[in-house]
């Protein structure tokens, strides 16, 4: 039979097979191996002694402020991405652009600088930290100041899901319902909402993510008390500096654990639609949100 | 006159929008920028141009380079694999691209120490190469790499897929070779993802704390990126040599995005013409 030569680069099998073995044995070494070690490590000492490290009370203790920190940064900032994404998407005003800029401005900024920048606003050597000392209010080294600092890093996880979305939907559907008679409140329950829903969880989901794992911002700004203000990442330097290795890669795996089950979420949400790579690429709105990679952009 | 708003919220939206960024973006970096001004030109200059302070820089923007290299190559070559070839595990590996950002950088950082130390899965056999990585320059590519591996892939990526067959098909018919098409056909499609998606990966590789410095050794002039000095100077109480160098990180990331804007903005101008 006469075979067609390839209509493609890289359709023949050596090049095939050169190509994924590159790639597979690379992804094994930066991505496998990674998680092998984790995993391995955790329950190098059995499974009794995982369960006993992680039932410590300072790791107990990290866990719980970890989890008490993404209840309150995770609901306000999908609170504000929800807003932003309306004034931006549903409105023409001038500096909307520069809006949407601002608002994707924490994605390029170290963690590093993030944490010190908290420090001059609410530290003693800061804007208003000796008037916090004299009210005797505390931000930094307490919860307050973690969740601050983990609402900053990822400040714009919602409002970049939902604002291509939003922008590429148009408004006529909500219009209509205005013209309806009904009120703006039925208008985002009842249209908007349901248009959105997968994005919107999308963005949740890479939020939480995000803010139980934080570490840079939130290692300046909470001071490191063991078993007061350290979240779980924090714990987990805590311990490997202190050579409880087994202890630190298990309280990694809780972490671990999280973002494969954030990965697995992100596919299923990313079947429903939500995401950008299931966007045709016409739908990104022109001049408003330039295409970005998807998912836990720094 | 502005035509007549239908939509309701418009206040209320734009409000919150404009407090929330106002309390936890402006506020916090106006402040360093304040605490940093606050020094004088002289004193400002005297920290940032210190040879602690600029050998940290050196250190940081040669590893991110190196890395962002290999992430150019590996990206590529991930998201080609990941299009172009149907095997069994694509899409598990499609998804598993993601894990350097899902992970919390701490994790992957004593990960990847355990497993590069000298002891370690791979560490073991590479010291018998006579190749040390953790606690060299070399821990901290290895560390920079692994956490920005994603980006390249993702923008590379939907470029690849509407890459249209006929073009390399026209070009292979007519005789180019293989090697040929892809370097004068198909390589200039990818140029400005490619572009794009190596300056995000850049950018994040300057900015990097929590992966590397686990792997670093940390140790001034040789292993210590600019990032973990800020770090020390708050430690030692020092604030001012702190806002003085985040200014100068922060100052980095500006540039950086203006970078990758320009670069995104003439990328997916590239997409919608193909």
């Amino acid at each position: 039979m006469n075979r067609r030569a390839p209509v493609r680069v890289g359709e023949k099998p050596l090049a095939r097979r050169l190509l994924i073995g590159f790639v597979l044995a690379l992804s094994a070494v930066f991505i496998l191996a990674p998680l092998a070690v984790i995993f391995g490590q955790a329950f190098s000492m059995g499974l009794g002694y995982f369960a006993s490290t992680i039932a410590a009370p300072d790791t107990r203790h990290a866990i719980l402020l970890t989890v008490l920190t993404a209840l309150i940064a995770v609901p306000i900032n999908t609170g504000f991405g929800i807003a932003a994404a309306w004034a931006v998407t549903k409105f023409d005003f001038p500096g909307r652009r520069l809006l949407v800029v601002l608002i994707e401005i924490p994605f390029s900024i170290s963690p590093i600088v993030a944490g010190t920048a908290y420090l001059f606003v609410y530290g003693l050597q800061g804007l208003f930290g000796p008037a916090l000392q004299d009210a005797d209010i505390r931000i930094l080294f307490a919860l307050p100041g973690i969740v601050l600092a983990s609402m900053f890093v990822t400040a714009p996880f919602v409002a970049r899901e939902l604002i291509p979305l939003m922008e590429a939907q148009g408004r006529s559907e909500e219009e209509a319902a205005v013209s309806l008679g009904a009120n703006g409140w039925q208008v985002f329950r009842r249209v908007t909402l349901p248009n959105v829903k997968w994005a919107l969880l999308y963005g949740v989901v890479l939020c939480n993510a995000r803010v139980m794992g934080e570490f840079g911002a939130v290692s300046i700004v909470s001071g490191n008390i063991r078993g007061q203000t350290n979240t779980l990442p924090l714990q987990i330097e805590l311990l490997y500096n202190d050579y409880n290795t087994v202890g630190a890669f298990a309280a990694a795996s809780i972490l671990t654990l999280l973002a494969l089950v954030t990965l697995a979420v992100k596919v299923l949400l990313e079947a429903r639609g939500a995401g950008r790579r299931s966007r045709p690429a016409a739908a990104q709105a022109p001049g408003v949100a330039a295409p970005r990679p998807e998912g836990l952009v720094p | 006159m502005l035509p007549r708003r239908v939509l309701p919220g418009l206040r209320l939206s734009l409000g919150v929008t404009l407090l929330y960024l106002s309390i936890i973006v402006c506020l916090p970096l106006g402040a360093l920028v304040w605490k940093a001004a606050s020094l004088g030109p002289e004193a400002y200059w005297a920290i940032v141009s210190s040879p602690r302070a600029v050998a940290s820089y050196r250190v940081t923007v040669l590893c991110a380079l190196a890395a962002t290299l290999v992430n150019l190559v590996f990206g590529l070559a991930l998201a080609w694999v990941i299009t172009r070839y149907r095997f069994p595990g694509r899409r598990l590996l499609d998804a598993v691209v993601d894990l350097p950002f899902a992970l919390p950088t701490a994790v992957a950082g004593i990960a990847l120490t355990s497993l590069f130390s000298a002891n370690g899965w791979l560490g073991a056999p590479l010291a018998d190469l006579g190749i040390k990585v953790a606690y060299t320059p070399l821990g901290i590519m290895v560390a920079m790499t692994f956490t920005s591996i994603p980006f390249v892939v993702r923008t590379v990526q939907p470029v690849l897929e509407d890459l249209d067959p006929a073009i390399e098909e026209a070009a292979l018919s007519l005789g180019a070779g293989e090697a040929r098409t892809f370097r004068s056909v198909v390589l200039p499609l990818l140029a400005p993802a490619l572009l794009a998606g190596t300056s995000l990966s850049f950018a994040r590789s300057l900015g990097e704390f929590g992966a590397v410095i686990f792997i670093a050794g940390n140790q001034p002039f040789s292993t210590e990126i600019t990032s973990l000095l800020t770090f020390i100077r708050l430690e030692e109480f020092d604030y001012a040599a702190a806002a003085a160098i985040a200014s100068v990180i922060l100052l980095a990331a500006f540039v950086m995005l203006a970078v990758t804007n320009l670069l995104q903005a003439r990328a997916s101008r590239h997409l919608g013409a193909a």
